[in-house]
């Protein structure tokens, strides 16, 4: 399965996300540069962390308009796998194929640390292998990440299955001290309506060795895998 | 052109100095050429007082493949590949503007690893600052440590390591150093020499502004908070993240035979840098050089110190291709000049002559100097203070004792710090800030790993230099063998106040003789540094702070232990039984004290005890080890408690009856010391191990439940002591 990664000017996870697919899953994956036009040949994409264009609007905000947003929008139109992660989530809210938006964590500090989230909706191509409640040891490292969506939005997120992740405790409870940056009701990743598009801040692509701490974040990018598989035999149908 | 005292004081010259130029030169220097010589004979750029001392360091080992004298050192990794490091100072500007001053300190060193053609992996930095309960310092401290984190943050690569420390001397002149730790190939390594008459020098990366005319001398100054916020510069690490890869990518061409960053004193100093390192000349057009504002005269381009620049020499063939990829990442490079073979740094503003100096007047000629020197008799007396005088603790007491070292600044939890730090990018890192003694990081497809550490005890090193500086060796060559790793490489930064004080030349002198003693017992080169003088303000100075950056090797990254006791087992002390309460923790925390001789080391001793931990480690009969520093015997303990998460039983009678006091005993500092707990069963192999190392060894008790107990003594919950510990650094 071709993992195709976004990489704009100031992307700083591109590389991590190619050694987690390479490395971690072993599949093929190849960095695009923002000016890329044509994202056919890759079977799923991923959006990294970074701080894209200096993130000097706000984060994401000016990576919304790279010629190669209109590629993802067209794939995302598809049905296409796409994963932001981090700065990469921040995009996709700005670009708005996704709901809702980051704002600076409630402590106004940057924060590196390692959470657990809960799996919380498993019809998404990232989560369609796991069991929903699983929870994952996973890194977060952002200064704008607390999302945001207003009430009547929230709701329509509950009721549509939009919420993909929470910040939970090691029990798995989604307290107020596990919530590393005040995001409205523990949310640590949605999805579009459709399920296709996901995005996070905590990094799958950083959790890829046990070595370096953990490799939860594998069960996210692997669970990709199973829609290459129907990709392969689709066409294989044909 | 009249030379008048003010325009002297403006470029930092003395009138003898002036006269050594124009005798050199055989004509009088025209203001453009004054300006040039000020800046390159400036004691941040010429090393005037430090450079005949730091001739006795040690530079040269079997592993050194670069030693000082270009961007950064490198040493060998083996698997062909070569570990790149340098430590640098950026004090002065952080102490007018700590957010802008900082990051653009970790700019600066991310350039000079990047320039010697290396992948940066790892930042670590080393502060200093006034005690922190003041509001100042609570505004130097956040901006400083704000200031790495963006920079660093956003460049996406992890800051790992550190150290910091309070103390009241450093209020006026915090002290920001930053290291950073760079791969390569040994065989791509660049070497910053401009060679090739003929050959195109390059400028890529920002335009050129009026930012910090005068760093440099600025830097050589003392009272930074008189002196001009104008010189301080403005960071960009968006640019700086382009100008990494793009350099990167340019050196794959072939068609690039030099590279240097412009750091202090801007184009005048790398020019002359990559021509003397060359033993060729350089011809400038000031004209071709990117503006970021109209009017700047030659004087102002050829002395700013506008960040994120390189400085290029291309093979003129290959020039198209490297211009294409500076294009790909959207990054301005121009061709500026040339390398020439007459030995003259010569600039031209649109093709007219408005400098010409012989290279070696800027780099080889700049005068330097042997100070008096004695030492203070403020600080001999200080030292002769007998902490025995002082009446001892009683056992009631020990718990109030521990808990306001735990809560000291200088000991506490430096979690407050590294959550700000991006330190889990690059997915290299094994063991994070707070887990060991020293950061360790793996190095993607091949075995081995690396370790990295910063430190120094100021309070040692202020009363008694030579020995304090012997202890910062020593401990952070210790940090990074409790991690499992061999100290391959030391880069040092000197941070001293005005060396013409002969109180102070005496204190440079004693730390960089200390430094050498030690760097040759332990076997540790000096591959890179830099020095900061004159730090102090209205006559004060900062302590002697000899900051110590530690690289090493671990031959199997797996093979690595942290400072947090990992389950049950035997807790043991490594190293010498008796400690003293001499310039202590202890002393300062609890009695406001700073004064007594520091804890004596035998370095031998020192080389052993590491040997042994390593050895330790690597045969899995260590689970954790911790170095028993600052706070002493119980703080150690009770800070690999915390980490681990459990609790443990200990008995201290023995080394009660050694030390003879209570408070000697369980507070006072020690050097080659190593709390070590061991793997069930392994227990009669670490004495073995101790014995045959010759190294003391003492049982202290066994880890296990979630009370701290020293029997007699303490008996207390884990969380009574984790809570003040973790919540040191916020206290505000």
């Amino acid at each position: 399965m071709r993992f195709g990664i976004v990489t704009f000017p100031g992307s700083n996870g591109d590389h991590d996300a190619l050694m987690a697919v390479r490395l971690g899953l072993g599949q093929p994956a190849e960095l695009v540069w923002h000016t890329e036009t044509d994202l056919s040949n890759y079977d799923c994409i991923v959006i990294p962390g970074g701080f894209s264009y200096g993130d000097y609007l706000r984060a994401g905000a000016i990576a919304r308009f790279a010629p190669v947003m209109q590629a993802v929008a067209r794939e995302a139109e598809a049905g296409k796998p796409v994963l932001g992660i981090c700065n990469g989530f921040q995009i996709l809210t700005e670009a708005h194929l996704l709901p809702g938006a980051l704002l600076r964590n409630a402590s106004l500090e940057f924060v590196c640390d390692w959470v657990w989230v809960r799996v919380e909706q498993t019809r998404t191509p990232w989560t369609s292998q796991l069991a929903p409640g699983t929870l994952l040891r996973l890194p977060i490292a952002h200064g704008e990440g607390r999302y945001y969506v207003d009430e009547k939005t929230l709701a329509e997120l509950e009721r549509a299955g939009q919420i993909v992740f929470r910040y939970v405790d090691a029990k798995g409870n989604a307290t107020p001290e596990a919530n590393p940056n005040g995001s409205v009701a523990n949310i640590a990743g949605v999805c579009n309506v459709r399920g296709n598009v996901v995005g996070l801040m905590p990094h799958p692509e950083r959790a890829f060795d046990r070595l370096i701490g953990g490799d939860d974040g594998l069960q996210i990018l692997a669970s990709v895998l199973a829609v290459g598989l129907e990709v392969v035999r689709g066409r294989g149908g044909h | 052109m009249p030379v008048t005292p003010e325009l002297l004081r403006e470029v930092a010259l003395t009138e003898d100095e002036y006269r050594r130029a124009v005798e050199l030169l055989g004509r009088e220097p025209n203001l453009v050429e004054l300006g040039m010589i000020g800046a390159l004979w400036s004691e941040h750029c010429g090393y005037k007082h430090s450079r005949p001392l730091l001739r006795r360091l040690p530079t040269s080992g079997p592993q050194v493949v670069q030693g000082p004298g270009e961007n950064a050192g490198a040493v060998d990794l083996g698997d062909g590949l070569v570990v790149v490091l340098k430590i640098e100072s950026h004090n002065h500007p952080s102490a007018v503007e700590p957010f802008q001053g900082a990051a653009t300190g970790v700019g600066g060193i991310v350039r000079d690893i990047f320039a010697m053609g290396a992948r940066p992996i790892a930042l670590a930095d080393s502060l200093r600052f006034g005690p922190l309960e003041e509001s100042r310092q609570q505004y130097l401290f956040h901006g400083v440590v704000g200031g790495i984190g963006w920079y660093g943050n956003c460049l996406g690569i992890p800051t790992v390591a550190g150290d910091v420390f309070f103390m009241p001397e450093y209020r006026q002149n915090p002290l920001v150093n930053a290291m950073c730790v760079g791969i390569a190939e040994r065989s791509a390594l660049v070497r910053a020499r401009a060679s090739g008459p003929g050959n195109l020098v390059v400028l890529v990366g920002a335009d050129t502004g009026r930012d910090g005319i005068h760093g440099a001398t600025f830097a050589s100054v003392e009272d930074p908070e008189r002196s001009h916020r104008g010189v301080v510069q403005v960071g960009n690490p968006f640019l700086e993240k382009l100008l990494l890869e793009a350099c990167l990518e340019v050196l794959q061409t072939g068609a690039v035979v030099a590279m240097q960053d412009l750091g202090a004193a801007g184009l005048t100093s790398a020019s002359a840098e990559l021509a003397a390192r060359g033993g060729t000349g350089i011809e400038l057009d000031v004209a071709a050089v990117p503006r970021r504002e109209t009017g700047m005269t030659p004087y102002e381009v050829m002395l700013s110190e506008s960040q994120e620049r390189m400085l290029l020499v291309v093979r003129p063939e290959g020039l198209e291709r490297v211009l294409e990829i500076f294009r790909h990442w959207e990054l301005h490079a121009v061709v500026i000049g040339r390398v020439t073979d007459d030995g003259m740094l010569r600039v031209l503003d649109a093709g007219n002559p408005v400098a010409e100096l012989p290279v070696r007047l800027l780099t080889e000629a700049c005068p330097t100097y042997i100070r008096e020197a004695y030492e203070s008799e403020a600080i001999r007396a200080r030292r002769a203070f007998d902490p025995d005088t002082l009446p001892d603790l009683s056992a009631n007491d020990v718990l109030r004792a521990l808990l306001a070292l735990l809560r000291s600044p200088n000991i506490a939890s430096r979690r407050p710090i590294y959550r700000t730090y991006d330190h889990t990018i690059l997915t290299n890192t094994v063991l994070p800030p707070g887990q060991g003694d020293a950061a360790v990081l793996r190095v993607k497809g091949h075995r081995f790993g690396i370790a990295l550490k910063t430190d120094c005890n100021p309070r040692y090193c202020l009363l008694e230099p030579r020995l304090g500086a012997q202890h910062a060796v020593a401990e952070a060559t210790r940090n990074v063998s409790c991690v499992g790793a061999e100290p391959l490489a030391i880069t040092d930064c000197l941070n001293f106040g005005n060396p013409e004080r002969p109180e102070v030349y005496y204190q440079l002198v004693q730390a960089i003789e200390g430094m050498a003693e030690a760097c040759t017992v332990l076997g540790v080169p000096v591959v890179s540094g830099n020095v900061s003088l004159y730090n102090e303000t209205e006559g004060r100075s900062i302590p002697p702070t000899p900051v110590v950056g530690v690289v090493g090797k671990l031959s199997d990254v797996h093979r690595h232990v942290g400072l947090g006791f990992a389950g049950e087992g035997k807790v043991f002390l490594l190293g010498p039984q008796s400690a003293t309460l001499g310039a202590s923790e202890y002393l300062a925390q609890l009695h406001g004290i700073v004064a007594g001789a520091p804890p004596n080391l035998d370095l031998e001793l020192e080389r052993r005890v590491q040997a042994l931990i390593r050895e330790a480690i690597q045969r899995g009969i260590a689970l954790a080890a911790h170095d028993c520093s600052e706070g002493g015997l119980l703080v150690a303990l009770a800070e690999s408690c915390i980490v681990g998460g459990i609790g443990g039983r200990f008995k201290v009678d023995e080394l009660v009856a050694v030390n003879g006091r209570l408070d000697r005993t369980l507070f006072g500092e020690a050097g080659s010391r190593i709390v070590v707990q061991v793997a069930p069963g392994a227990e009669g192999a670490v004495l073995t191990l101790a014995h045959a190392y010759g190294v003391p060894v003492c049982e202290l008790g066994h880890t296990g439940g979630d009370r701290f107990i020293v029997e007699g003594i303490v008996d207390c919950t884990l969380d009574d002591l984790a809570a003040v510990w973790r919540d040191g650094l916020r206290g505000e």
